[in-house]
């Protein structure tokens, strides 16, 4: 593995090896001395075109922990936004020595383009790139998955026969994208809920692994999921008519109380934040012990930091971490 | 000084026949079996043994980027891009800078190209004023000017107001002229990248869907229908598009339409690189598309091959897909794509390729004086294309001044050997004269016509 | 050509005296903990502590562990990305006790090395000790074991193998000739997933 540009392309090896090494990283954030030496002396560049100050920490959090040294490159409001290109951004990067740059763009396949490229030789970790893919994500998701099902067990572990329901904005979103694939890679069945207007054109007749559904509450009833996981809603697709409003949404899509009361006492619910609480999830439904938000935050850093490690730490080339 | 007599000896016609032809003073004065008896000693002698002979290749969508894009591509480099193509006569858009939308401008454009010398340049005339949508240019003006347009378009653009593309059409018609229309619903395609299907879904890119092309090609023909007036569709990419306009011909429409090469080779797949040489409008489309496009022409649904040559500096293709300029070169490719595409697969003859090249863009155009048969006394606008050749496109084969070209690295059939325009080579043994050369013959041409 | 130069049965006994020896050496298995270093140092580990539950009975339930020392190693950027192994510390933590590293073969000690500094963001030992199946010579760096089963003078061209029946098909420690090729890889420095040295 030389980058981490998608789900789509990881073998079930390659994902069970991050997973269990974020088991390892887990067990570090554990302990009094959180920190590893082993990326002392890298230096890992957060280029950031698109703000997200949780995804950010994330990654710094994760590379400090490494001990590597962390630049953050905010690109917005900065030279790029003044017609900077990416291509000069990754040659000044390659130029001033990093290591491993974690990228996040508000254009699809900008971090493909930039692993593609002679422009610099760093390994590529893909932060969210427009409406394509946001792995770390999906991966941190997976993690939280099976840890809250078989807890010190977990290791060596895929999703077989796990089922989730991923509910909302799936036709913007990358990280359902990134979870359609990753899961099912683990195993797992996946169901997407949303109105029509906000299903990804062709995604049925193409046949994606998923199941796809209009109603929330038949879904619910039928699937008896494992795994609900709300997407946030945002607020200008409200203008761009693809539904109504927000109380029509929340009536239709959000996960309220009597839908919460309903799910199995096990069902987990699920959440990349930021929340919009009352629109697509309730208050009750974010705070509830079945609630895996604050447990998708803290993995987030120890897959994270798998990433890294598994990407930035050996020398490039393939290796037993293969390919 | 009047330029050399050529003779090319034993070329294949697109009938298949093989013949002689002389070249002497601009036109074919003979064609036939051994016309060595009818030359002087003196006459440069080419052995075209294999080789296809093509009139001079037409084509009506082509962008040349002057004024205003001059480190994209000029008149002069654009032509010369031509020439390689074997093209003798291409039609600018009129996305210029200034846009092309008075007399001045297409004339300035015809004058660039006549001194060049490699390619009779028409330049197309906008339809609305800065290519805005809101009022129309100076459609008259531009007809009586020296250039003579007859076709106008706001490519790049579509004329969208219904009202506004009635009048067009109309109007146009006063003047024989024809709108060239470059269907594309503007609301549905807001920040499109690609084909909209399961591909662009999964790629995160922005769908471009078939029915915002569909939709404009079929308001279009029934306002051609209702106004009796003649419109040409710009680069059909779908095969809905290609049914409605085959719909349309059966009434009696009086309806022209284009496909490019990219179109009828290429498919959305390599949008799976994210590498943005493959990024144009329209997009590429489906495998079911490209097939339903060499059908089209096959029947003559599709009337002609329109390369949409659109030029753009390494910087505007070297970045995320996004930010990427739509375009792509074609007019060095086009004949090869022609052929691999379309000749190869038994779908057209060299006949066929001679009427979707050359006989019907100079009909639809209304370019005097071409010629497309090679009867004696006719224009000697013709190209000399090696067919036997099957070899990987590499950037040696592009004569402009960018290199934005989908097909480098893809083996193609066939390449352009020697290119006549006005009866003077532009392109020798593969070869893209020197511009000196070609202006010098250029202007003894014009002193001989002149005098 | 492998040369066995210690069978199944010599492996058992040199494990059995080295467990005399820690309890010897602690006075008891008060305060114990046997921490193996993957792979097969954590084999090695489990067995001497099975030994030591066995023949002192007042020894503590959760005595052994792992520690993985991989993402302390002072090598990492010189190879291809090693995956790391499990770390899993007995309930008691390490803090005042006295650890006793387990590791199959001692060459060059930059395991060990890595070890006790994986060790200290763990916690703080009262004493660390080490125990080696076989020690090759050869140290690059000042570390000695403390328990040895079997001293064994090498050339650097030669290659230790240890075979466990925990996951290979043998049990026995070997000894390969100079090797012909030369491959650059592992002289000089301990192989991190052990088997051959």
């Amino acid at each position: 593995m030389r980058h981490l540009l998608s789900t789509k392309n990881l073998s079930r090896d390659e994902a069970l090896q991050i997973l269990d090494v974020a088991e390892d990283m887990a067990a570090v954030n554990e302990r009094e001395v959180r920190k590893l030496p082993a990326l002392r002396g890298k230096t890992i560049v957060n280029l950031f075109f698109e703000d997200s100050t949780r995804t950010r920490i994330s990654f710094e959090a994760a590379a400090k922990r490494l001990s590597a040294d962390v630049i953050n490159f905010s690109a917005k409001g900065s030279s790029v936004s003044k017609g900077e290109s990416l291509k000069d951004t990754a040659q000044t990067l390659a130029a001033m020595g990093a290591d491993g740059v974690v990228i996040r763009h508000h254009a699809s396949g900008a971090p493909q383009v930039l692993a593609e490229s002679d422009w610099i030789d760093a390994p590529i970790v893909n932060a969210g790139d427009g409406t394509h893919e946001h792995p770390t994500q999906a991966l941190l998701d997976a993690f939280t998955i099976r840890r809250r099902l078989f807890g010190s067990t977990s290791r060596g572990r895929d999703l077989a026969g796990v089922s989730v329901v991923i509910v909302g904005d799936i036709l913007h979103s990358r990280v359902a994208r990134s979870n359609l694939w990753l899961l099912e890679t683990l195993g797992a069945a996946v169901t997407f809920v949303a109105p029509a207007t906000l299903i990804p054109f062709g995604a049925e007749a193409a046949n994606w692994p998923a199941a796809i559904s209009y109603d929330l509450d038949g879904t619910l009833r039928e699937t008896r999921p494992d795994v609900v996981m709300m997407l946030r809603i945002q607020s200008e697709r409200m203008n761009a008519a693809f539904f109504p409003n927000a109380r029509e949404y929340a009536r239709e899509w959000g996960l309220d109380d009597a839908r919460l009361a309903a799910l199995g006492p096990d069902t987990m619910v699920m959440h990349p934040g930021p929340m919009n609480r009352g629109l697509e999830i309730s208050a009750a439904a974010a705070d509830s012990p079945r609630s895996t938000v604050l447990e998708q935050v803290a993995n987030g850093v120890s897959v994270r930091m798998a990433v890294l490690y598994l990407l930035v730490s050996g020398q490039a080339g393939e290796g037993k971490a293969n390919a | 000084m009047s330029n050399p007599t050529y003779l090319i000896v034993g070329a294949t016609l697109p009938t298949g026949e093989r013949a002689d032809l002389l070249v002497q003073d601009a036109r074919l004065t003979h064609v036939g079996r051994d016309a060595s008896g009818e030359s002087s000693s003196d006459a440069i002698r080419i052995d075209a043994d294999g080789l296809v002979a093509l009139p001079g290749l037409v084509d009506l969508h082509t962008h040349l980027r002057e004024p205003g894009f001059e480190q994209s591509e000029t008149v002069l480099s654009g032509t010369r891009a031509a020439a390689a193509g074997g093209f003798t006569s291409v039609f600018p858009m009129a996305n210029t800078l200034p846009v092309s939308d008075t007399a001045g401008v297409v004339e300035q454009v015809m004058t660039l190209g006549d001194d060049a010398g490699y390619a009779t340049v028409r330049p197309i005339g906008a339809v609305t004023v800065g290519l805005a949508g809101e009022r129309l240019s100076e459609i008259g003006a531009m007809a009586h000017s020296k250039a003579r347009v007859r076709v106008f378009s706001d490519d790049g653009k579509c004329v969208h107001d219904s009202l506004l593309m009635r009048r067009a059409l109309e109007y146009v018609k006063t003047f024989d002229g024809v709108v060239a229309q470059h269907a594309q619903d503007p609301r549905l395609t807001e920040n499109a990248q690609m084909n909209e299907g399961a591909l662009s879904s999964e790629l995160g890119l922005k769908g471009w869907p078939a029915v915002a092309e569909e939709s404009v090609i079929a308001r279009d023909v029934l306002l051609a229908e209702h106004v009796g007036a003649r419109l040409h569709v710009c680069h059909v990419s779908t095969a809905g598009s290609v049914e409605v306009i085959r719909w349309a011909k059966s009434r009696g429409i009086v309806v022209t339409a284009e496909a490019t090469p990219h179109h009828l080779l290429l498919t959305e797949d390599l949008a799976r690189s994210y590498d943005a040489r493959y990024k144009v409008n329209p997009p590429l489309r489906r495998d079911e598309d490209v097939r339903a496009l060499r059908e089209g022409l096959a029947d003559g649904t599709i009337d002609i091959i329109a390369t949409d040559h659109a030029p753009h500096p390494r910087e505007s293709k070297e970045s995320e897909w996004d930010a990427a300029s739509f375009g792509m070169v074609g007019l060095e490719s086009a004949l090869s794509v022609a052929q691999t595409a379309l000749v190869d697969t038994g779908l057209l003859t060299w006949n066929d390729i001679a009427r979707v090249l050359s006989r019907t863009p100079a009909e639809i155009g209304r370019l005097a004086d071409h010629s497309h048969s090679f009867e004696p006394g006719s224009p000697a606008n013709f190209a000399l294309h090696d067919p036997s050749t099957s070899t990987t496109f590499e950037l040696d084969r592009l004569a402009g001044k960018s290199d934005n070209s989908p097909f480098l690295g893809r083996t193609l059939s066939g390449r352009v050997e020697h290119t006549f325009h006005h009866g003077y080579p532009t392109v020798s043994a593969g070869r893209v004269l020197a511009s000196d050369t070609v202006a010098a013959s250029a202007a003894r041409w014009k002193a001989g016509i002149t005098s | 050509m492998a040369r066995t130069v210690l069978s199944q049965a010599d492996i058992s006994r040199a494990l059995t005296r080295i467990s005399h020896e820690i309890l010897e050496s602690n006075r008891g298995a008060a305060g114990l903990v046997i921490l193996g270093v993957p792979t097969r140092g954590v084999f090695l580990a489990r067995r001497i502590a099975e030994i030591i539950q066995r023949i002192e009975p007042g020894a503590p339930a959760s005595l052994v562990g792992a520690l993985d020392a991989t993402m302390y190693r002072d090598d990492l950027a010189r190879n291809v990305t090693r995956t790391p192994q499990p770390t899993d510390i007995p309930a008691g933590g390490v803090d005042g006790k006295t650890v006793v590293l387990v590791d199959d073969v001692l060459y060059s000690g930059r395991t060990i090395r890595a070890a006790l500094d994986a060790l200290s963001d763990i916690g703080r030992p009262r004493v660390v000790r080490l125990a080696v199946l076989v020690d090759r010579g050869h140290r690059e760096l000042p570390i000695r074991a403390d328990f040895v089963g079997k001293n064994l003078p090498t050339s650097t061209d030669e290659r230790i193998n240890v075979r466990l029946g925990e996951v290979d098909e043998v049990e026995e420690v070997s000894i390969e000739g100079p090797r012909v090729f030369h491959d650059g890889y592992d002289e000089g420095s301990d192989e991190p997933d052990g088997g051959t040295r």
